[in-house]
Parts: structure tokens; C-alpha cells; sequence
């Protein structure tokens, strides 16, 4: 891989919640790189702080309560540090998002046509009848059958598919470079998902973005990812290329996780569940191996003090010590 | 659309029928009636036997009800015993005073409520945004009549900026300019006291609206497509934010013929409240059964507007 193949580099980013007088990080010392034509997987349970890695990425937190440290470069320039105005040029042109609930994500009031458009205006130099037919362009493009009659129909009036669709073409409308897409298959049923990810997949080789596809669903990871990361409690655990994910996990979060999923073959099994619950932001413990709570069967001694990333195999990164020991809960464990 | 529109039209004849039962016999219930308010020691109680008689008031309560609704169905709403002129074309006048006062208030209302509200949103918690909300709370615990009260007094007796009473001073030339300017010039303190309380609603809805709309998600899509947040505002936030207010609006523009007692009464101001609360003390039965069934009518074509309002603003709403 090449410097140049490089889209988007984050470094140690940090995002910050203010709860009445202090901060906490949801996202803690983040460092991620997005490649050309690569689509990076995000995966995590709820409230990993995935989602919050994406709103992050295009600045859309409340600054008010809201703190991000780090570098988030893109194109040699610190998105972290821009202004708003100067954010809004990157936003919609350079990167595009793609929400979890299309029904939620596209103002009621307005038609599909006005939606798309909106972003053309702030973006290109297109005149009323060019951005007329680029709409329909690009309803056409994410397989809209009658691009004419949807771009003058209201989102209540499309299903859930057809949404997240014209989702998908609004953020595509730039042509960026750059496409986060937060859960978007999850609002929808899974032969839809199959059909949105197939779509996802096919744009992407057309236009060579890169994609940051944040999800807590193995199973798409599976289908779509290049690359994976995976969060837990606000930090990457681990993070490699997909197949030696799946084929050679080594973090006892990823194990657990993988795990987890249910068998199709195995009949009258108990389902592998991961012990307890993520901490809340407010009761994280901010030093030590974030997991040793959830793995109380393991010895404290396994894990590092200060858990850090390292290369257990080219390109597979994973932090602390405590893999190289962990096994999964026998009889002998229970207390 | 339209099949509704009549439906819910001849739905309203049944209700209107029901509403003039009960106001037509609750009406005749009052104790006294549009002649006590004549006696004095030397009338001759025959007299008044008399009068009753020609007015009909003493033939039986069902038969002056089907009398009435003879009349009123022929469109006739009979003779006021108070005015001694016909009823509709008293209620007309009343009404056309009404409306030009209403209308007047509630341009005020708007034009005063939708920036406060749509600002304090915006600027949550800031001082902007606790001023407007302290003004809102106070607006909303003064008593109409104790505001009307203080403005007559200060700016109409102490600073004398206003006239104290009528619609329009005596001896000007109807249709001159200066006939106009003094019309505006007597309804400008109603006005403004109806519109300094009449704010409070508006601005606390609208207020909650934008606070809501903020976090919604597709404001965030908005934002996440690089528009200003100003255009987020004006495209986005404001319109959502508005949807609550039309469906209150059928109802405000049915209400511009109601009128506001207390403040049609204080200030003098001859419209549809001040006719109600003196037709009620005087008895003047053809007036009062009139009025509530206009405002019956009112209240039920107001829903309708709304209904049709909300069917035009919001594309998610259908009538059909």
C-alpha cells in the first residue's frame, strides 16, 4: 500500500462528552486510515462509540457539549480544526454520509427532488435545469425504476428500500471521495440489505470512494468489508484485513463476539452470550484493558497496564496482551 | 378532497340542530326577561302583560322555539328588543368591527410570536432565549382584564396616545384618509393588549418546535450535505417547526369574527363581545341564540379549515 492511496488518516482522535462539569470520551484515542477503493468496516456493540466515530469524521457534534481532540486528515488539511463555513465545503462534497433510518434522515416536507438537489446547490456550479437532470441521474444510478415520478414524491410515500436509495444518492450526488454510511442496512429487512449492499458495493468500484462502513452486524462485515476494526468502549481493539478477522481472531472481544453468533448446524446448544454490559461512559475504567471486566474468569495479570496496539501479523494490529492467553469460560471457571 | 368537505358540511346541520336546542331553552331559562330591565315603580304591569303577549314570549316554550326555527331557517334571525333593528344586519355590523380589530391583533400575534419563538428556540439558554421565555410566562399570568385595564389607564387617560373608546371619532368624512388613520388609531391598544398576551402559545410552541427539530435527523442530513446552518434554519428547522401552528389556524381565522369580550368591553369597542355580554344582560334572546349558533358554526367550520390547512402544509397528512 502506497502513501498516496491514502484518503483519510485519523489520529488519535478523541471525542468528548460533557456530562454537567467533565468530559468523557466516547471515542478514545481513535487512529484509523481509509484507503482508495476500500471499504473499512466499523464494528462494535452499541454504545462502543462507532456512531460517534462517523458524526466525528464530519463534525456534525454540538459544540457546546462536545470536545474533539486529534487530527483528522483528509486531502493535507485538519478537519478537527476547520470552522464551521469552511467545514460546510467538505461536507456533502468531499464526504458523503448515509444515515441508519432513511424515513427519519429525509425531511418530511420536502420531495426527493428538493433533497438531492440541495447539496448540488451548495456544491457545484450546476444551473436549475443541469441539477434537474442530475437528480435524475442519480436516482437512476442507485436503481430507482421511475427516477421521473420519485423525484416528485414525498419520503412517506417510498418504502424503506426505495429510502435509503435516495439516501444513497444524496450522499453520491458530489461524487465524493469519501462515503461514511452509519448502519445503513440496519432499518431495513434483510433482502433489502442484501440489495443495499450490493448497491454500496457497485458504486463503490464505479467511483473509487472509499467507504467507512460502521455496523454492529458480523454477517455484513462479512459481505462488503476490505478491512475491519473493531471498537469496544470507545477504542480499537483490533483491527485487520477481513478474511484473517474472521479466519484468525485474536482479541478475546472479537473471539467472544464471533462466538456469539448463532449456529444454523447445532441444534438444542446454548447461544454464547458475553458476560455483562458495556460500561457507561460515566464508569469506564480509563486505565488497564477496557474488556477485563466482561472476562472475569481470566486473571488480572494477563492483561498490559497501559493495553497498546501491536502487529501480530501483517497489517492485523491488536491491543493489549491478554489474547495470547484468553480462553473461553469452561466448568472449572464457574465460580 | 372535496366528497369531505361536503360530508363533513352536512354533518354540521344535525350538530348545529343540537346546539340550538340547548342554547334556545337555556337561553329562556335566564331568569327575567328583555322587559324587566323597563320597569320602574310607575309601570303598569299590564303593559308589560302586553308587551310579552306581542312579542310572543307567552305562548308555549315549544311552539316559540319552532317559531324561531321557522324564521331562522327562512334566514330571517328576527328583531333585537334591545337595538330594535334587525339582528342580522346588527351581528353584520358588530361583526365587520370584529374583524377588522381581529385581524389587526393577530397580524400583531404573528408577526410578534413566530420571530420570539423561532429565536429563543435557536438560541436556547442564552439571555435572548430566558427573556422571551420570562415575558412569555409573565404575558401568560396576567388576566386579560387587568392588562387592558393598566394600557387604558396609562396610555389612554395618563399619556393620552390613544382614544379611550369607539372605532372612530365623530364628525370625520368616511373614506378619507384621515377617516382610515383614525379607525387604526382607536383599534391600535386593543390590539396591541390582545397581541402582547395572545403571543404566549405561539412562542412557547414554536419555542419546544425548533428545540425538537434541532435534533432531528434529517437536520442532521441537511448538515451533513454542507448546508449553512442559517439555511438549515430557513429551509429545514422553520418549516417543521411552523406545522403545529397551522393546525391552529382554521380555528384563529374562524376566530377573527368571535371577538375577545373582556377587551371589546373595556375599550369600548362596539364588536361581536361587547353585542354577547350586553345582549345576555339585556335579555335579547333573538341576539344571543343568533351569536352562539354563529359561533358554533364558527368553532365547527374552523376544525374543518385546519383540517384542510394541515392537508395543504403537510404532504403526509391527506384528505380524500
Amino acid at each position: 500500500m502506497s502513501k498516496t492511496d491514502i484518503l483519510l488518516e485519523i489520529n488519535h482522535l478523541s471525542t468528548s462528552f460533557r456530562i454537567k462539569d467533565d468530559y468523557f470520551a466516547a471515542v478514545d484515542d481513535v487512529t484509523l486510515t481509509l484507503r482508495k477503493n476500500e471499504v473499512l468496516a466499523i464494528v462494535g456493540e452499541s454504545g462502543c462509540g462507532k456512531s460517534t466515530l462517523a458524526t466525528s469524521i464530519v463534525g456534525l457534534h454540538n459544540t457546546e457539549n462536545t470536545k474533539v481532540d486529534g487530527e483528522i486528515n483528509y486531502n493535507n488539511q485538519n478537519l478537527v480544526q476547520m470552522t464551521d463555513e469552511q467545514f460546510n465545503n467538505v461536507r456533502g462534497a468531499e464526504i458523503g454520509f448515509i444515515f441508519q433510518d432513511p424515513l427519519s434522515a429525509l425531511n418530511p416536507l420536502m420531495r426527493i427532488e428538493q433533497q438531492i438537489e440541495e447539496s448540488l446547490i451548495y456544491h457545484t456550479k450546476l444551473n436549475k435545469e443541469e441539477r434537474n437532470k442530475r437528480v435524475i441521474e442519480l436516482l437512476q444510478q442507485v436503481g430507482i425504476p421511475n427516477p421521473e415520478r420519485t423525484a416528485k414524491q414525498f419520503p412517506h410515500q417510498l418504502s424503506g428500500g426505495m429510502r435509503q436509495r435516495v439516501m444513497i444518492a444524496i450522499a453520491l450526488s458530489c461524487k465524493p471521495a469519501v462515503i461514511i454510511a452509519d448502519e445503513p442496512t440496519t432499518a431495513l429487512d434483510v433482502t433489502i440489505q442484501a440489495q443495499i449492499l450490493d448497491l454500496l458495493k457497485a458504486l463503490q468500484s464505479e467511483t473509487g470512494a472509499g467507504i467507512i462502513l460502521i455496523t454492529h452486524d458480523l454477517g455484513v462485515v462479512a459481505e462488503v468489508a476490505d478491512r475491519v476494526a473493531v471498537m469496544y468502549a470507545g477504542q480499537v481493539i483490533e483491527e485487520a484485513p477481513v478474511n484473517e478477522l474472521f479466519t484468525n481472531p485474536k482479541h478475546p472481544y472479537t473471539r467472544s463476539l464471533l462466538n456469539s453468533i448463532p449456529q444454523m448446524n447445532t441444534e438444542g446448544q446454548k447461544l454464547n452470550v458475553i458476560h455483562g454490559i458495556v460500561p457507561s461512559l460515566k464508569n469506564l475504567p480509563r486505565t488497564g484493558c477496557r474488556f477485563a471486566s466482561r472476562i472475569p474468569w481470566m486473571p488480572q495479570d494477563i492483561h498490559e497496564a497501559s493495553p497498546s496496539m501491536h502487529e501480530v501479523a501483517p497489517d492485523h494490529f491488536v491491543r493489549c496482551t491478554c489474547w495470547q492467553r484468553f480462553h473461553f469460560e469452561e466448568e472449572s471457571d464457574v465460580v | 378532497m372535496w366528497k369531505t368537505v361536503v360530508r363533513r358540511i352536512l354533518v354540521m346541520i344535525p350538530q348545529l340542530f343540537v346546539l340550538s336546542l340547548i342554547i334556545f331553552f337555556l337561553a329562556q331559562k335566564m331568569p327575567g326577561d328583555p322587559f324587566s330591565g323597563l320597569i320602574t315603580p310607575e309601570t303598569d304591569p299590564s303593559r308589560i302583560e302586553e308587551l310579552r303577549e306581542q312579542a310572543g314570549l307567552n305562548d308555549p316554550l315549544p311552539m316559540q322555539y319552532v317559531n324561531w326555527i321557522k324564521d331562522v331557517a327562512q334566514g330571517d334571525f328576527g328583531k333585537s328588543y334591545t337595538y330594535k333593528r334587525s339582528v342580522s344586519s346588527l351581528i353584520g355590523e358588530r361583526a365587520y368591527n370584529t374583524f377588522l380589530l381581529s385581524l389587526f391583533s393577530v397580524i400583531l400575534v404573528y408577526a410578534l410570536a413566530i420571530p420570539l419563538g423561532v429565536i429563543a428556540g435557536r438560541y436556547k439558554d442564552t439571555f435572548v432565549d430566558k427573556t422571551v421565555v420570562l415575558y412569555s410566562f409573565i404575558s401568560y399570568a396576567i388576566p386579560t382584564f387587568v392588562l387592558s385595564l393598566i394600557f387604558l389607564y396609562v396610555f389612554g387617560y395618563q399619556l393620552s396616545w390613544f382614544p379611550t373608546s369607539g372605532t372612530v371619532d365623530v364628525g370625520i368624512e368616511e373614506g378619507t384618509l384621515s377617516y382610515y388613520w383614525n379607525r387604526i388609531h382607536h383599534m391600535l391598544l386593543p390590539a396591541i393588549t390582545y397581541a402582547v398576551l395572545g403571543t404566549t402559545g405561539i412562542i412557547q410552541y414554536l419555542r419546544s418546535e425548533v428545540i425538537d427539530a434541532q435534533t432531528q435527523d434529517y437536520v442532521k442530513t441537511a448538515r451533513s450535505k454542507g448546508v449553512p446552518m442559517r439555511k438549515v434554519y430557513t429551509r429545514h428547522i422553520f418549516r417543521n417547526s411552523l406545522l403545529p401552528i397551522a393546525a391552529f389556524l382554521g380555528f384563529t381565522i374562524t376566530g377573527l369574527l368571535g371577538g375577545s369580550i373582556f377587551i371589546e368591553t373595556i375599550f369600548g369597542y362596539p364588536g361581536m363581545g361587547q353585542l354577547f355580554v350586553n345582549s345576555v344582560l339585556t335579555r335579547d334572546y333573538s341576539v344571543i341564540t343568533t351569536l352562539v349558533m354563529l359561533f358554533g358554526f364558527l368553532t365547527l367550520l374552523g376544525s374543518l379549515l385546519s383540517d384542510i390547512i394541515m392537508s395543504i402544509v403537510d404532504p403526509r397528512i391527506r384528505i380524500d
